[in-house]
C-alpha cells in the first residue's frame, strides 16, 4: 500500500476521534457552567477547557472575552480553530476523498454525510441550535463512521492504519480530557473531595459515555483513584490508556506479520502496553497523576512519530 | 428545427435504423417518470462522485457534467467504418511520432515541412533519439469526430497526450444499464467493460526492457485538486493499481520507485497524468513540484515506461494536425478513411487574408488552446466581439487556425418541453500497444443550449452515453 494512502486513512481517523473528543470536551464544558457558580465560576471552567486542547491563546485573541456563547461557535464551527468539530470533520472527508477508492461506499457515504450534515448546521440560525444538538449529532455520527468501518471495510492493512489512528488519538484525548479535571480544572486543593470537586468527575464521566459504565464496574462511589484506574487502567474500558494500548499493539502485531517485518514501532507499543499493564493506580499517584499523565501524552505522541516514521512516509527499509 | 443538421434519429425519411429500438422508450414516457429519472441518475453521478472542476468564476469544485439520459446510437456498419478509420489515424499519429524524433523521414520526403515540427513548442528536444518501448509514443488516443452527414464524419482534433473522459463513458453507461435494463434487454448494445483490462494490457505491453516480471504500473495524478483526479482515482481502481503523486516517487539508482508501507517499491510503467513541463524539474519546468526529479534520467536508461510518452503532444498540435492524412499516406500507404476539416493557418499570409475577411463565417481557434477557451465562432458572435477578436488575431497571427462552422449533427435530447435535437460530437478512446483497440462507443458531448455548437464541458456542454449496435 502506499505510504501516502496509509497516511490519509491515519489522519483521518485521528481527525474523527479528534472530533469526537472536543465534541466531547464543548459536552463537559455545558455541563459543568450548569452548575452554580463557584470559585470563579464558568469562566475558569471554559477557559480551563480551552487550555486543554492548547487554543485558549487563539480563542482570546479572536473573541477577547470568554463568553459562553463564543466558546461554544469556536469548539464547534469555528474554522480558524483547527480542532473545532467543523475543521476535523472537513479535514477528515478531505482524507477519505483522497483515498476514496480505498473506502467502501458504506464508510465513504457515511463521512460524506456527516459533512454535508454540518454544512447545513453552519447555515442554521446559531441561536437555534442548543449544545446538546450539537454534541448529540457529533456522537452519532462518529459512531455511524466507526460503524461503517467495521462492518464492511477489508481486514486489510488500510483498516490497520485506520484503527491506529483512532486508537493513538484516543489514548491521547483520554490523558488530555483527565488531566483538564484533574489539575486545571479545580479552583484549589481546598475544593478536593467538595460537591464541586464530584460534580465535575461525574461531569467528565458523562461527557466520555462512561457514567453508568463506571457505576457498574466501581459500585457508584466516586473516587479520584478509582476513576482514574478506571480511565487509565482498566482494560474494559474502551477508552482507557490500556485498551488504547492493546488496540495499538493488535494492529502493529497485524501488520508485522502481514509484511513479514518488525519495525521499532512494535517495540514502542510494546513498552508502552507493558508500562500500562503492570501499572498500579498507586504507582501512578506516587509519581503525580499529572505528571503521570503528561508522560503518557509524550510517549504516545513519540509512539505515533514512530508509526509515521516507519510506515507512513515510505522511506524506512 | 433547421434542415441544414443532419439529424442522427430522422433523415427524411422517418425513423433512422440504429434508433429504432428506443421509439417506444421515450414516447411513452411520462413527464413525472422522467423527471424522476433525471433526478436517479444526479444522484448515481453524486454518490459515485463523478464531479468535474470548473475553472474561473468561483466554479463549484463538486460540479457535475450534466448528463442526457437519450442515447446516441450508432449501426454496427457506420462503426466498423469509424473503427478501421480511428485505428489508422492512431496508427499514424505514432508512426510519425517515433520518426520525427528518429530521422524524420516525413521531413526528408518534403512532406512536412521542417519548422513546423522541430520548431513546435511541442516538440521535446529531451527524448530526440530515444525510442521508447515498441516504439510507441501515445498509447491513449482520443480522437474528436464530428458528423455532418450519413456518411461524412471528419477529425475535429487529434489527442495524443493524455485524453480525459473516458470514466464519463464508462459510468454513463453505468447508470444507463441501472436505469434501463430493459432498453439493454431490447437493443443489442455491444458492452464496454472491456476497457481498464484492455488498458491494462496495453500499459503492460510497453514495459521496459529491463522489467523481468509482472510490471508494476501505476497512475500519475497531480493530485485531488485537478478536476479530472475522480477519473484518475477511476482508472486506478478499475485497473487495480496505485494512483500515485509525485511525492510517492522517487528516483534511486537506474530505476524508479513508489513509497509503500512496506518501504520502497519499483516502478515499471507510469500512465502520467501530468503535463510533460511538470515530469521532472531536473528535466523540464525547475519549479514543478508534481513530478519527480530525475525521472526522465531513468525513463531515457530504459528503467522506466512513461505513457504517453514525453513529446508526444507535437502529433496533436493544432498547426500538425492538417497533415495527418500525410501522414497515412506515408507511412501505412493507405488512404486516410477519415477527413479533416478544412482548415486555415493563420500563419500562412494568404490564408490569414482570407481568414480575416471572412471571420464571421469561421471558428478561430488558439493553436496550443483546449478546453474551448479563448476561440471564436463567428457565426455565433456579436460585430464587438468579432472587432476584439480580430484585434487579438492581429497580434499574432501565427497562433491561430480557422475551420469553418460545421453543420454539426445533431441527436435528439431530453430538454424542457420535452425532447428536442441538439448538437454532439464524438471522442473514441483507441488504445495502442503490442495490438491496436478500441472499444466500441466513445464520449458523446452535446451542447444543452438550443443552436450552440460548443460541446465542451467547460461551457455548459453535457454527455450521453454511446451506443454501437453488436453486429447479427
Amino acid at each position: 500500500m502506499l505510504s501516502r494512502t496509509a497516511a490519509n486513512l491515519y489522519w483521518m481517523t485521528r481527525y474523527l476521534e479528534r472530533s469526537e473528543t472536543t465534541a466531547r470536551l464543548l459536552d463537559l464544558g455545558f455541563r459543568n457552567a450548569l452548575l452554580p457558580n463557584t470559585g470563579g465560576g464558568f469562566r475558569n471552567e471554559w477557559s480551563a477547557i480551552l487550555q486543554s486542547k492548547g487554543t485558549l491563546q487563539n480563542f482570546t485573541e479572536k473573541y477577547g472575552e470568554l463568553k459562553q456563547r463564543n466558546v461554544e461557535s469556536f469548539l464547534f464551527f469555528d474554522m480558524d480553530n483547527p480542532s473545532s468539530v467543523a475543521s476535523c470533520i472537513t479535514a477528515a472527508r478531505e482524507n477519505a476523498r483522497i483515498v476514496r477508492t480505498a473506502l467502501t461506499t458504506q464508510v465513504w457515504d457515511a463521512i460524506n454525510t456527516s459533512f454535508q450534515d454540518l454544512k447545513e448546521l453552519m447555515r442554521r440560525e446559531r441561536s437555534s441550535l442548543e449544545v446538546p444538538e450539537l454534541t448529540d449529532w457529533s456522537l452519532r455520527t462518529a459512531a455511524q463512521i466507526r460503524g461503517a468501518i467495521e462492518a464492511t471495510q477489508l481486514r486489510n492493512d488500510g483498516y490497520r492504519f485506520m484503527n491506529l489512528g483512532y486508537a493513538v488519538e484516543r489514548a491521547d484525548n483520554t490523558a488530555r480530557l483527565l488531566d483538564v479535571k484533574y489539575y486545571v480544572l479545580l479552583p484549589s486543593v481546598a475544593y478536593v473531595g467538595s460537591g464541586l470537586d464530584n460534580y465535575q468527575w461525574t461531569t467528565l464521566l458523562r461527557a466520555l459515555s462512561a457514567h453508568r459504565a463506571y457505576n457498574w464496574a466501581y459500585g457508584g462511589e466516586l473516587s479520584a483513584a478509582q476513576i482514574a484506574h478506571f480511565l487509565i487502567l482498566n482494560p474494559k474500558f474502551p477508552r482507557s490508556l490500556l485498551s488504547c494500548s492493546l488496540e495499538v499493539n493488535e494492529h502493529l502485531d497485524h501488520l508485522a506479520r502481514m509484511y513479514d517485518r518488525a519495525t521499532p514501532a512494535q517495540e514502542a507499543a510494546r513498552k508502552l502496553l507493558g508500562e500500562l499493564a503492570e501499572a498500579q493506580i498507586e504507582d501512578v499517584f506516587d509519581e503525580g497523576l499529572h505528571e503521570f499523565l503528561s508522560r503518557m501524552i509524550s510517549e504516545n505522541a513519540g509512539l505515533g512519530q514512530c508509526i509515521q516514521d516507519q510506515y507512513l512516509t515510505g522511506e524506512a527499509r | 428545427m433547421s434542415e441544414a443538421y443532419f439529424n442522427e434519429m430522422y433523415d427524411g425519411n422517418g425513423l433512422r435504423p440504429p434508433y429504432r429500438g428506443l421509439e417506444g422508450w421515450y414516447q411513452d414516457m411520462p413527464t413525472e417518470f422522467r423527471a424522476f429519472k433525471q433526478a436517479e441518475a444526479e444522484d448515481l453521478f453524486r454518490r459515485f462522485g463523478i464531479t468535474f472542476a470548473v475553472y474561473g468564476d468561483g466554479g463549484d469544485p463538486d460540479r457535475l457534467i450534466p448528463f442526457d439520459m437519450f442515447p446516441r446510437v450508432f449501426a454496427a456498419d457506420e462503426w466498423r467504418r469509424l473503427e478501421r478509420g480511428i485505428k489508422q489515424r492512431a496508427r499514424a499519429l505514432n508512426a510519425f511520432l517515433s520518426d520525427v524524433y528518429d530521422r524524420g523521414e516525413i521531413i526528408r520526403a518534403g512532406r512536412i515541412p521542417a519548422d513546423l515540427v522541430y520548431r513546435n513548442e511541442a516538440y521535446e528536444i529531451a527524448v530526440a533519439g530515444f525510442r521508447p518501448p515498441l516504439g510507441i509514443f501515445s498509447h491513449i488516443v482520443g480522437i474528436d469526430l464530428v458528423r455532418t452527414g450519413v456518411d461524412q464524419f471528419y477529425v475535429l482534433e487529434d489527442n495524443c497526450r493524455t485524453p480525459s473522459g473516458v470514466s464519463y463513458m464508462l459510468e454513463n453507461r453505468e447508470v444507463m444499464m441501472r436505469m434501463f435494463p430493459h432498453l439493454f434487454q431490447e437493443n443489442r448494445v455491444a458492452p464496454l467493460d472491456n476497457y481498464a483490462r484492455l488498458l491494462k494490457r496495453t500499459l503492460a505491453s510497453v514495459a521496459p526492457a529491463k522489467c523481468d516480471r509482472e510490471p508494476n504500473i501505476v497512475i500519475l495524478t497531480p493530485g485531488h485538486y485537478n478536476s479530472a483526479y475522480y477519473e484518475h482515482s477511476f482508472l486506478a481502481d478499475l485497473m487495480g493499481v496505485e494512483l500515485v503523486e509525485g511525492q510517492d516517487l522517487f528516483v534511486e539508482g537506474d530505476f524508479c520507485w513508489m513509497r509503500t508501507t512496506q518501504g520502497p517499491r519499483k516502478v515499471d510503467v507510469i500512465y502520467r497524468r501530468i503535463d510533460d513541463a511538470f515530469l521532472d524539474p531536473l528535466c523540464f519546468r525547475p519549479d514543478s513540484t508534481l513530478g519527480v526529479p530525475g525521472l526522465m534520467n531513468v525513463y531515457r536508461s530504459g528503467g522506466v515506461t512513461i505513457c504517453s510518452a514525453p513529446g508526444a503532444g507535437v502529433a496533436d498540435d493544432k498547426a500538425i494536425y492538417t497533415f495527418v492524412p500525410e501522414m497515412v499516406r506515408f507511412y501505412l500507404g493507405e488512404a486516410p478513411i477519415l477527413e479533416n476539416v478544412p482548415t486555415w493557418q493563420c500563419a500562412k499570409p494568404d490564408e490569414y487574408k482570407y481568414v480575416q475577411e471572412h471571420l464571421a463565417e469561421l471558428v478561430v481557434k488558439e493553436v496550443h488552446g483546449s478546453g474551448g477557451y479563448g476561440m471564436l465562432v463567428g457565426p455565433k458572435a456579436d460585430k464587438a466581439t468579432i472587432e476584439t477578436f480580430a484585434a487579438k488575431l492581429a497580434e499574432n497571427p501565427g497562433n491561430y487556425i480557422a475551420q469553418p462552422t460545421l453543420a454539426l449533427s445533431t441527436c435528439p435530447t431530453f430538454v424542457e418541453e420535452g425532447i428536442a435535437p441538439r448538437h454532439v460530437d464524438l471522442r473514441p478512446y483507441c488504445l495502442v500497444g503490442r495490438d491496436v483497440d478500441l472499444v466500441p462507443g466513445g464520449l458523446t458531448r452535446v451542447a444543452l443550449t438550443e443552436g450552440s455548437l460548443v460541446v465542451n464541458s467547460s461551457q455548459g456542454g453535457g454527455v450521453k452515453d454511446t451506443w454501437v449496435i453488436a453486429e447479427e
